[in-house]
């Protein structure tokens, strides 16, 4: 059985194996990225490049303001992702849900919320709402709400049963448990994904703006329009600065958050 | 000590996949009795015992506590038939992030308000009767740690804390000692012997080790496949009948 079974397996390898190098070539010879334009553009990316350097920001308090709208975005729509999610996931998580229907049907909510890309969402909320920062908060809040939700009735899913009917058994009402019994068992993967899905969101938040949802990529786009190369890369740094920042700032929190956890091994 | 507490007629469960798990369980407990419920694992004692506070619905009989339908009994009454019957659980159940005192605190929540309960905003005075209890367990020193730094005997007497808290009038024990070590099983069983003495308190305890159940109880029932084969004093108890109880088939 076992050498049938191996060869088997070997086959089904050597299938797949095939099937890419053949989806490969394949594409190779449709999208042709050794385009001879490719050989070309040096004297283009030469332009590109001088023009670039050394960087500039021609309206320093602007682009300031950008960055801080940008980073405002990516809080907001953290904080009422984290909210909706919170409450949601109460609904979701099958050990907590009034009705195991009513899990499934927020479950696939979230499914579907998280299959849409955030850019996607925010040019529906940009139709719906306008141009500004709003449809781009609410663009982040529904995106983090797909990721969130999934992970935190995750994790209310995974606490031990016995801490609910020893709630129960006080004479505690449903809030009562979810407030003094679940909420405290999973507060540190609550907080350890919360500060995750921000660093996502701050990423999100700095290119939103392309498509008009407020913050910094908004002025990269203008400067691009302009050909004002130095300003596009002036721009661009900024926001590695930014990323780079609140990167320091969510290792520190997770740091934290870990010394929590840590604390509590012992 | 004639008063009866609780009385279950007929208690009946069948599980969905067709397992019976009681059967006919028909007893009556006074006020001021310690009762232990012995049996071989799987005999139905926890099933018994978690019928009582509807933790699973029995499917056919009547369980009157304190002159109350319990089966009948849905939303606020029935948090107000649970918060007088305390529950001691093999595990702890403790929220093992909160500090000890917020456990021992979590007994009154079925005393107040959901959304005061539930934001946590104890009363002084419960704060104060929640230490005292913790010194009665012997553990006011352990007060402000969190529940999963006590050892394990020591969390299981932060759980008979939390259901003395809630003052009631019946405390359930479903195999209190079942994951501790034996000098612990001692100390805990201890403890709570001298709670129940001291508050008069009526108390159902499942034990499967059937030396603990003699010391500790008036009264000691045997469950076997669902069925109450025994019910008499720890006297009455003989060895062929445990034995019977634990062996035969």
């Amino acid at each position: 059985m076992r050498p049938y079974i191996d060869k088997k397996n070997k086959m089904t390898q050597q299938i797949y194996l095939g099937l890419f190098i053949i989806f490969f070539i394949f594409s190779l010879l449709q999208v042709g990225i050794l385009d001879e334009r490719i050989f070309q553009a040096f004297s283009r990316v030469e332009n590109l490049l001088k023009g670039m350097v050394p960087p500039a920001i021609s309206e320093p308090i602007d682009v300031a303001g950008a960055a801080v709208e940008s980073l405002q975005v990516a809080v907001m729509g953290t904080l009422w992702g984290v909210v909706f999610s919170i409450v949601l996931a109460m609904f979701a998580a099958k050990n907590v849900s009034p009705h195991i229907s009513i899990s499934y049907a927020v479950k696939a909510f979230a499914a579907f919320v998280r299959a849409v890309p955030a850019l996607i969402w925010a040019l529906l909320f940009i139709v719906a709402i306008g141009l500004g920062p709003t449809p781009g908060i609410l663009a982040l809040a529904v995106n983090s709400i797909g990721m969130l939700m999934k992970v935190y009735a995750e994790a209310i899913e995974e606490i031990d049963t016995g801490i609910i009917d020893a709630l129960k058994a006080t004479g505690a009402s449903q809030f009562q448990v979810v407030m003094q019994g679940i909420i405290p068992s999973i507060m540190s993967i609550f907080i350890s994904w919360s500060i995750f899905r921000f660093d996502i969101n701050i990423r999100y938040a700095a290119v939103l703006g392309v498509v008009g949802a407020g913050g910094i990529g908004w002025e990269l786009v203008r400067a691009s329009r302009v050909m004002a190369y130095d300003e596009v890369l002036g721009i661009t740094l900024v926001i590695f600065g930014m990323i780079l920042l609140a990167e320091l700032v969510t290792r520190f929190l997770k740091d934290r958050a870990d010394m929590a956890t840590l604390k509590a091994m012992e | 000590m004639s008063e009866v507490v609780l009385e279950t007629k007929d208690l009946s469960m069948v599980f969905p996949d067709g397992t019976q798990a009681l059967k006919n369980v028909t007893l009556t407990i006074k006020k001021g009795e310690l009762v232990s419920i012995i049996g071989p694992s799987g005999a139905g004692k926890s099933t018994f015992m978690r019928s009582l506070n509807m933790l699973n619905k029995p499917t056919d009989g009547q369980i009157v506590f304190e002159g109350e339908n319990v089966l009948k009994a849905r939303g606020k009454q029935l948090r107000q038939i649970r918060r007088r019957i305390g529950m001691v659980f093999q595990h702890f159940n403790l929220i093992k992030r909160s500090p000890t005192y917020q456990n021992v605190l979590h007994g009154r929540l079925g005393y107040m308000p959901s959304l005061k309960g539930g934001l946590g905003r104890f009363s002084e005075e419960d704060t104060r009767q929640a230490l005292e209890i913790l010194r009665r367990v012997g553990l006011e020193d352990q007060a402000f740690k969190r529940a999963d730094e006590l050892s394990g005997g020591q969390q299981q007497r932060v759980g008979i804390a939390r259901a003395i808290a809630q003052t009631p009038s019946l405390l359930l024990a479903d195999e209190p000692i079942a994951s501790l070590d034996p000098s612990s099983s001692e100390n805990v069983m201890t403890y709570l012997k001298n709670v129940c003495q001291e508050d008069g308190l009526t108390s159902i305890v499942n034990l499967h080790q059937v030396d603990f159940a003699k010391k500790f109880a008036h009264r000691i029932i045997g469950i076997k496949a669902g069925e109450v084969v025994f019910d008499g004093s720890p006297k009455e108890l003989t060895e062929g009948i445990t034995n019977h109880l634990y062996y035969s088939k």
